[in-house]
């Protein structure tokens, strides 16, 4: 797949902030991990955060979720002040967390998996279903039966990924979702991630691997040592010889 | 030794496994979902069995259906308060202090018992239908005993379908596994955690109620029940349903083999049987290997 980067137009302006992150600080016993970081993801928008290895990433979907609480700042969600609610309220107004590797139920099987996940969510128009997540992962519907322990990281994914959709969320994040996947899987990913994005999903994406997610994202901020160093459109961060030194990796130059 | 009388030994056997494993299954299930060792599970069921005779001997022998189902329930709601007090604040904390929580609910209740039912022991008499012995080919059988193993397989199948078939079991399970990862799924993790507590508590309170037409009732029967409640437990392994079934069912056996054969080392048996198990599999029969 060598075709050049389709990059879609920014989000709307008009779109609203649906995740205003304002300046948290998040430790780790003494280890001061996020220094304030800021961002915002808007309604309708798929927006990558990049960053080496313990940059940060990982913490910042976790303080989302109030999984590791921040100790200062604030997060407000659909306009509501989120900070310091317990995870499952979060989970309930409307963010799925899809977390790296693989944390699937593993004693559970694949359709339990899925309908401990399920949550009908009556103020968005779309409802998710077990058939629509059957439908943009045939395989699961064939594993039914099969326990979450014994699929492999390509069908666990889809797991996380169907039942975090079965939640029927307003905003997804994602972290760090190709870590570990075989190419040809990676490939796929970047299709359901392109097919939600389409279905108007917001999504907040953190990723290792920037030439993947800056092809999937509208707006990127890289992160560095708890900070954000720089916000700009996907396409920009592209282009920008100083990021991709910066982000060590090897970009083909898109024409 | 003829066959019936072996016979009627196992029956034995197996009514000290049937009630072993109403109780170890709560304190499984505690364990596995909160890896707390609930000392106090054993008060829980002294106070199912006493609950019984206060409610029988208040209301007449009929009152024992009743008091089978309301007892538990009574424990079940005192499981709730323990919960809510005490040990939601020690999940968080080291195995010390939550054993030395555990100890310190295990006094409190103790004395607490002894204050509202006495120290002299107490007897409650079976139901007409389940008392004396029914023949069934070679021997004849003490009816309450088929009772008691009946009520055990009744318990076991209906966790059985909990955990296999219902979105509560399916959390449980769940929160053994990953409770950070549930939490972030909507799940109030807390709300759960009290509800499967107050389910061991009931289990454990079913388990004296079932017992209490079988011995005298006294206030020593909580510490004796709960060394072989987590004897039971160890050898099925910490947190298995199904290990607590054939952990209780080992137990059974060698308590009654060990009467049997040499009465008097009777209650070192139990011992060897863990002593043995845990060398061959130190997770128990049915655990899984500590990870973290």
């Amino acid at each position: 797949m060598n075709r050049s980067p389709r990059f879609t137009s920014a989000a709307r302006p008009a779109a609203k902030p649906m995740l205003t992150v304002d300046a948290i600080h998040t430790f780790y016993g003494e280890s001061h991990i996020l220094q304030g970081v800021s961002l915002t993801v808007k309604e309708g928008e798929v927006v990558v955060l990049l960053g080496r290895n313990g940059a940060g990433k990982t913490t910042t979907m976790r303080s989302i979720m109030n999984l590791t609480p921040p100790r200062r700042g604030r997060i407000s969600f659909i306009s509501r002040d989120i900070t310091g609610r317990p995870p499952y309220q979060i989970a309930r107004l409307g963010l799925a967390f899809v977390p790296s590797g693989r944390r699937v139920f593993s004693s559970l099987n694949v359709e339990q998996n899925l309908r401990l996940a399920a949550r009908s969510d009556g103020a968005s128009g779309t409802t998710r279903t077990t058939a629509y997540v059957f439908r943009l992962f045939p395989k699961l519907a064939e594993l039914k039966t099969r326990r979450a322990g014994f699929l492999s990281g390509g069908e666990q994914q889809m797991l996380k990924l169907g039942s975090a959709l079965l939640a029927n969320p307003k905003l997804l994040l994602l972290d760090e979702p190709s870590e570990g996947l075989s190419p040809a899987i990676v490939g796929s990913l970047g299709e359901w991630i392109r097919t939600l994005r389409e279905e108007g999903l917001s999504i907040l994406l953190s990723e290792q691997n920037a030439l993947f997610a800056l092809r999937l994202a509208d707006r990127g901020y890289i992160l560095e040592k708890g900070r954000v160093q720089h916000e700009a459109p996907a396409r920009e961060l592209f282009d920008s010889n100083e990021v991709r030194t910066y982000l060590g990796v090897k970009f083909p130059q898109s024409a | 030794m003829s066959v019936d009388s072996l016979v009627v030994e196992l029956l034995s056997a197996m009514t000290t496994a049937g009630s072993l494993f109403i109780i170890a299954a709560g304190l499984t299930l505690v364990f596995g979902a909160m890896r707390i060792a609930n000392i106090a599970h054993g008060s829980f069921y002294m106070y199912g069995a006493f609950l019984v005779s206060s409610i029988v001997s208040s209301f007449g022998g009929t009152a024992f259906w009743f008091s089978l189902a309301v007892a538990p329930m009574i424990v079940a709601a005192i499981g709730i308060v323990v919960e809510v007090t005490v040990l939601r604040r020690v999940y968080d904390k080291d195995h010390l202090t939550q054993l030395l929580a555990t100890y310190a609910l295990f006094l409190i209740l103790a004395d607490l018992g002894l204050r509202f039912w006495g120290a002299q022991s107490r007897a409650v008499p079976a139901p007409a239908i389940l008392s004396g012995s029914v023949r069934l080919g070679v021997a004849s059988f003490p009816i309450y005993d088929l009772f008691v193993v009946g009520a055990a397989i009744a318990v076991g199948a209906s966790l059985w379908a909990l955990l296999r078939f219902t979105l509560l079991g399916w959390r449980i399970l769940a929160a053994v596994e990953d409770a950070e990862m549930l939490a972030a799924k909507g799940t109030n993790v807390r709300l759960l955690y009290t509800t499967v507590f107050a389910l061991g508590a009931f289990l454990a309170g079913f388990g004296g109620a079932v017992i209490a037409p079988l011995q005298s009732i006294d206030t020593g029967l909580d510490a004796s029940i709960i060394v072989a409640a987590f004897i039971v437990v160890v050898i099925g392994g910490l947190g298995s349903v199904a290990g607590a079934a054939v952990g209780a069912v080992i137990v059974g056996l060698f308590e009654a083999l060990g009467i049997l054969w040499t009465p008097s080392w009777a209650p070192a048996y139990i011992y060897l049987a863990m002593i043995v198990v845990l060398q061959l599999r130190p997770s128990g029969l049915f655990g899984a290997a500590e990870t973290t």
